[in-house]
């Protein structure tokens, strides 16, 4: 069972790639025309990462940033979406960092979080940005995918009592 | 052509809505069973089983085929489909993030040419 997604035509740009490697994770891939020191600088200051993290298309503003990124050190971001009052946090630790090379981070808002591995392999000048979701179970990775998080399940219970009413009132026996 | 995306989606959906349904699913991942198997599992009647695998059916995520007497369930199409969906939405997401990062990489690589050559002077 592997979905794969890649990205459209666009000369301009390099390839987006993601897939599904096995039960529990999920593998994205993109290469970068710059040296792998930039790239990691451009995800480790906090000031640089807010420039690109959230994508314009979302809604979504970043309200703040914070990144202690060394092992066992912490981060928190929190975000705000016009649809939403309260501020969304999302928030972790850090289990490995290597200098321009790795970074290994905890995603510690949901129980069934993943675990999120980004390296960076420099070859001639350009880097390979190879990075990993891993899920503590195959269920953590399913519940993803049907994104069956708290939030969304009431308005499932409000939808399958409208199902089984309508289910019921027509349709074969 | 909207109105039935959303009409299949809504079905879907509210299929997975309820703690029986996923778990029938969750058992079909592993592998297929007969609603009798998977009405004793979740203790059940027949007939009670057989109303969650007609919702299942109905949002296309369990196919049912009758072998003999007996009526085999496994994973219908709209699985697959999702997950193919939910790979694609990822990957756009990341996509316009690393966009966003070439940006910022760009910037900083035309700062460290400029630092460097300054340190050469």
């Amino acid at each position: 069972m592997v979905a794969r997604g890649e990205s459209e035509s666009d000369s301009t740009r390099n390839r987006t790639t993601s897939e599904r490697r096995s039960e529990r994770e999920v593998v994205t891939t993109r290469t970068f025309d710059a040296p792998a020191h930039l790239v990691f600088e451009a995800w480790t200051r906090p000031e640089l990462f807010a420039q690109w993290w959230v994508p314009k298309s979302s809604g979504v503003v970043l309200l703040s940033c914070e990144q202690d990124v060394r092992v066992g050190g912490s981060y928190r971001l929190e975000f705000a979406h016009p649809e939403t009052g309260t501020p969304i946090a999302f928030f972790g630790r850090y289990l490995d960092v290597v200098s321009n090379a790795r970074l290994v981070w905890t995603n510690e808002e949901s129980e069934d979080g993943a675990v999120t591995t980004v390296s960076f392999e420099e070859s001639g000048g350009r880097t390979l940005l190879v990075m990993s979701e891993l899920y503590p179970s195959k269920q953590a990775l399913e519940a993803a995918i049907e994104g069956m998080d708290g939030a969304m399940s009431e308005t499932f219970e409000q939808l399958d009592e409208f199902l089984v009413v309508r289910g019921a009132g027509a349709g074969p026996a | 052509m909207v109105q039935s995306y959303q009409t299949r989606f809504d079905v879907s959906f509210a299929a997975l809505s309820d703690p029986v349904r996923r778990g029938v699913l969750e058992q079909l991942m592993r592998a297929d069973a007969s609603i009798t198997v998977l009405a004793e599992r979740f203790r059940m009647t027949l007939t009670g089983m057989r109303k969650h695998i007609d919702v299942l059916e109905q949002a296309e995520l369990v196919t049912t085929e009758k072998v003999g007497r007996v009526r085999r369930c496994r994973l219908g199409p709209r699985r697959l489909e999702e997950e193919a969906a939910w790979i694609e939405s990822y990957r756009r997401l990341w996509a316009e993030r690393f966009d966003a990062l070439d940006t910022v990489i760009e910037t900083l690589k035309r700062k460290e040419k400029r630092d460097g050559r300054k340190r050469r002077k």
